[in-house]
């Protein structure tokens, strides 16, 4: 019982219609990894809310070090040594590494900072546990590894002894990805209590000592990690036996589908830098062609140049052999190009309409769904129902379902749905599985590659290597806004793709 | 009990006018508060007047209410209709300025028209001249990104003072500080509503108003046009990236809540041969009103006819309160805290729903039943704790 740092006893956390969290028992002994698992919406993210004090709960204790605490904001669980890394960092950009450390807790003497003092406890713990930071350089000029140790060392400044991670290695690369994994064992190491979020069974693998499963808001199991499977733990998680390695066949190529000719694409905005710099390349029909790449290497501008949402700067797009540069992106839309975009929330949907008005966002004046510019409901509503049937989508009243209602993989359904019934020839798909669960992942990959063997053109963006390997027939890698590599999957290792994708090595 | 209630929670128009009435409700409440600290003994029966609205006044106040009606439930369309597409028109009182003007002007010298028309060139004329002054910030914002808050509120200073000038040099009676009066034939027909009505400015304007009101609501939920508006208004990075024009809408929008306001102001001066433009520094009172409408009714047309005649009702009923020693601005202070509080009906709705959840969780054995069960009754009710997370830190 005393070996337990944290304990978190019966936690039941309910919204408005749904329990997030039903009588959770979450412990933590003293030096462990102990990864949380589970899908979007099983209650990883509520229970570490209710730690942190952003939710409270409705019911259940939690015991820090033994004695039952009430935790009612941030302050509270940084006070008691519960520090966080966000999947998404909480850093000031235009400062410096040392400044985002201190913030919020500097040294003053009279009102002036005493920055000497500060740097020397930076300096001691960054070399204690080997997080090697260079503190005068400002959070905008650094790589996104580094990023991630100012964070952790600004947890540490804290004294924090409890330390949780958010899916930390989602922004990595596979190098960078086995650094952060000595950093955190060493951080083990030394004492330190780790809580590990993640979805990845590899990582976990790798790293836990204990996982806890979380599914719909339960808690499933706690395991050794040594004793279990991924494909167990897979199961646990999802609640049935799931395909971890995609089935496909060898791809019949044909002509050339997408052409991109010397292609250069400013930022959005009046910037006046370039985020695609002379990129060439096609993607065949039949063929899936993956751009792999580090988050924010032009990979969205090029995107967003294919389908027009930002004007290319000179090159040229074809479609089929037909010159798309200067089309707007309705032509586009209707007659060539599908898009299944990074941001199902921000681009690919309308939350507050219902299923039915979603699925005509590109096509709601065509004949199909309207006459003399008057919506023909009888047909939109025919066309929801044909596709939520095919497509599988669950939702609670079918056509008229409020999407914003639906959960993250059925949104992302809604959208796959839409796109892949389009006429098109062209299916650009970025990041289709980002933030889904394993089941999810699972039908979107079948799906691509149902639509690739039907002779479609898919350009697949993802930043997860094991989804570039398992599903493209072909990949390049995008580093500082040019093409690097371009290569067979079964012709190069995921670490050469990381040492590419790092741009710390070039191909052809 | 409890189950017709929960039916009734899913029920989204019921919800829309549960977290309408519960902020009226409140906001007359705290209104009755201001007015016992005004006037502890006059405010029970003032309170009680303005209540009962234009009843007290027998047909004259019945007709005065919808004729304010008529002109608030143009004024909120305006607003509304914009706000469906995402646009904050708060330009409508120099639509509403300028529309008035020209409905003067055309009423007054235009005199070779055959008097069976002359009404309808004025008020039409009034429409296109709201729609013009509309189109300047519809340029700017979809051209230029300029924000048409601030430029539909500098068109409103530009109005004023513009429209001072003008009924000064082209159209003014010194003797009563005003414009001059315009001809009977450019008055709005009064189909004999003011038999019905005697004494009142009730007039066909009423008729044209809800038509209006019709003819939007079908364009925004019937039509391709309409659609587009929405989904704008509702998402406008997803709407781009659908191919929709933007820019096109945003300009049509705005013209037609500018020809919207336009009308308004038109039938609004062409009520009654004594309605008059009084040059003055201050902006015309009822178009005013055309936000808290809008926001009342949600932005729908339907709503917002409804929304209308309330706000027309509630201050006809205040100004006939006066009689118990409170001055009109009583009712000001009453619409001012209304609309305080109709920002917070979406807490409003939560709260209740939230109040349902728990009781039916103590009241059953299971917690994961009550909530399956909940959640199918609610149907659409948000399930994901993130969106949950997000839509109480936006409130």
């Amino acid at each position: 019982m005393e070996d337990y740092i944290l304990e978190m006893q019966n936690i039941t956390k309910l919204f408005p219609g749904i329990i997030a969290n039903d009588n959770i028992n979450f412990n933590l002994k003293k030096g462990e990894i102990h990864a949380l698992l589970g899908e979007n919406g099983a209650g990883k993210s509520t229970l570490m809310n209710v730690l942190f004090g952003l939710y409270e709960p409705d019911g259940g204790k939690i015991y820090v070090r033994g004695n039952e605490e009430k935790i009612n904001n941030p302050q509270d669980a940084e006070r008691l040594g519960i520090g966080m890394v966000h999947q998404h960092f909480k850093l000031v950009e235009v400062f410096t590494a040392l400044e985002n450390i201190i913030l919020g807790v500097e040294t003053t003497n009279k009102g002036v900072l005493q920055m000497d003092k500060a740097r020397k406890e930076v300096e001691a713990l960054s070399q204690q546990y080997g997080l090697s930071v260079d503190l005068d350089l400002k959070i905008d000029d650094m790589q996104v590894g580094m990023q991630q140790r100012v964070e952790i060392l600004k947890m540490l400044y804290r004294e924090s002894d409890i330390l949780v991670f958010d899916e930390p290695t989602a922004v990595l690369t596979p190098q960078e990805v086995d650094e952060l994994m000595k950093i955190i064992e060493d951080l083990a190491a030394e004492g330190k209590s780790i809580i590990f979020i993640s979805h990845k069974l590899k990582e976990i693998q790798r790293v836990g000592d204990r996982c806890t499963i979380l599914r719909k808001g339960q808690r499933i199991a706690t395991v050794d990690v040594a004793d279990v499977t991924d494909e167990q733990l897979s199961e646990m998680m999802v609640g049935r036996k799931v395909m971890l390695q995609v089935e496909k066949s060898d791809p019949e190529i044909g002509d050339v589908c997408l052409k991109v000719d010397d292609l250069v694409v400013k930022a959005p905005g009046n910037s006046k830098y370039n985020k695609v710099h002379h990129v060439s390349l096609d993607v065949h029909k039949g063929e899936i062609v993956a751009v792999a790449g580090v988050e924010n290497n032009g990979q969205s501008e090029l995107v967003m140049a294919i389908t027009g949402l930002l004007p290319a700067t000179s090159g040229r797009i074809f479609i089929n052999d037909k010159d798309i540069t200067d089309w707007s992106i309705r032509d586009r839309n209707i007659e060539l190009v599908s898009h299944i975009p990074a941001d199902r929330q921000k681009h690919g949907l309308i939350l507050d309409f219902d299923l039915s008005n979603n699925f005509i966002l590109q096509t709601y004046f065509m004949d199909q769904y309207s006459k003399n510019g008057f919506l023909n409901y009888s047909n939109i509503r025919a066309h929801a129902e044909a596709l939520i049937d095919r497509f599988d989508i669950r939702s609670a009243k079918g056509p008229d379902t409020i999407v914003r209602s639906m959960s993250g993989g059925n949104q992302q359904k809604a959208i796959l749905a839409r796109e892949m019934d389009r006429k098109h020839d062209l299916l650009i798909a970025v990041q289709p599985t980002r933030g889904l669960d394993v089941g999810a992942i699972e039908y979107i990959h079948e799906q691509l590659i149902k639509e690739r063997d039907s002779g479609k053109a898919i350009l697949l963006i993802s930043l997860e290597l094991d989804e570039v390997m398992n599903v493209s027939d072909r990949i390049l890698v995008m580093f500082e806004g040019k093409i690097v590599a371009n290569v067979k999957p079964d012709e190069v290792s995921e670490r050469d793709l990381g040492l590419y994708m790092s741009g710390s090595k070039r191909g052809a | 009990m409890k189950k017709l209630l929960n039916k009734l929670l899913v029920n989204n128009a019921f919800n829309s006018i549960l977290s309408s009435l519960i902020p009226i409700l409140m906001g007359l409440l705290v209104g009755f508060v201001v007015m016992y600290i005004f006037n502890p003994e006059g405010a029970w029966p003032g309170f009680l007047t303005m209540l009962q609205g234009g009843l007290t006044d027998q047909a004259r106040g019945i007709g005065q209410v919808l004729y304010y009606t008529t002109t608030y439930i143009l004024v909120g369309l305006s607003v509304g209709f914009s706000f469906q597409n995402g646009l904050f028109n708060i330009g409508v009182i120099g639509q509403f300025t300028i529309a008035a003007y020209v409905a003067i002007i055309i009423g007054a010298k235009v005199t070779n028209l055959p008097g069976s028309v002359h009404w309808l060139v004025a008020m039409l004329g009034a429409g296109v001249a709201g729609a013009i002054w509309a189109a300047f910030p519809g340029l700017l914002k979809a051209f230029f990104n300029v924000s048409e808050i601030i430029t539909t509120i500098m068109m409103n200073y530009i109005s004023i003072y513009l429209v001072n000038y003008l009924v000064y040099t082209t159209h003014y009676d010194k003797s009563i500080v005003a414009s001059a009066y315009i001809e009977k034939t450019a008055l709005m027909p009064k189909l004999g509503l003011d038999k019905i009505f005697p004494g009142s400015s009730i007039n066909s304007g009423l008729f044209i108003a809800i038509f209006v009101a019709i003819v939007m609501y079908i364009i925004l939920y019937k039509t391709t046009f309409g659609y587009s508006l929405r989904s704008c208004g509702l998402n406008r990075d997803a709407s781009q990236y659908a191919g929709i024009n933007e820019k096109r809408n945003i300009f049509l929008v705005m013209i037609i809540a500018g020809f919207i306001a336009g009308l308004a102001g038109g039938i609004n001066y062409q009520s009654s041969i004594t309605k008059v433009y009084k040059i003055s520094e201050t902006f015309i009172n009822e178009p005013g009103y055309s936000i808290p409408v809008a926001l009342l009714g949600h932005s729908h047309p339907l709503g917002i006819i409804f929304s209308s005649f309330f706000i027309a009702h509630i201050t006809v009923g205040g100004s006939l309160s006066q009689g118990y020693g409170f001055p009109v601005e009583t009712v000001g202070i009453i619409t001012a805290v209304i609309i305080y509080f109709s920002a917070f009906s979406l807490v409003f709705k939560n709260m209740l729903i939230k109040y349902f959840t728990r009781r039916k969780y103590r009241g059953s054995g299971s917690m994961i039943d009550a909530a399956s069960e909940l959640e199918l009754e609610l149907g659409a009710g948000v399930t994901d704790p993130d969106v949950i997370a997000d839509t109480s830190t936006k409130l």
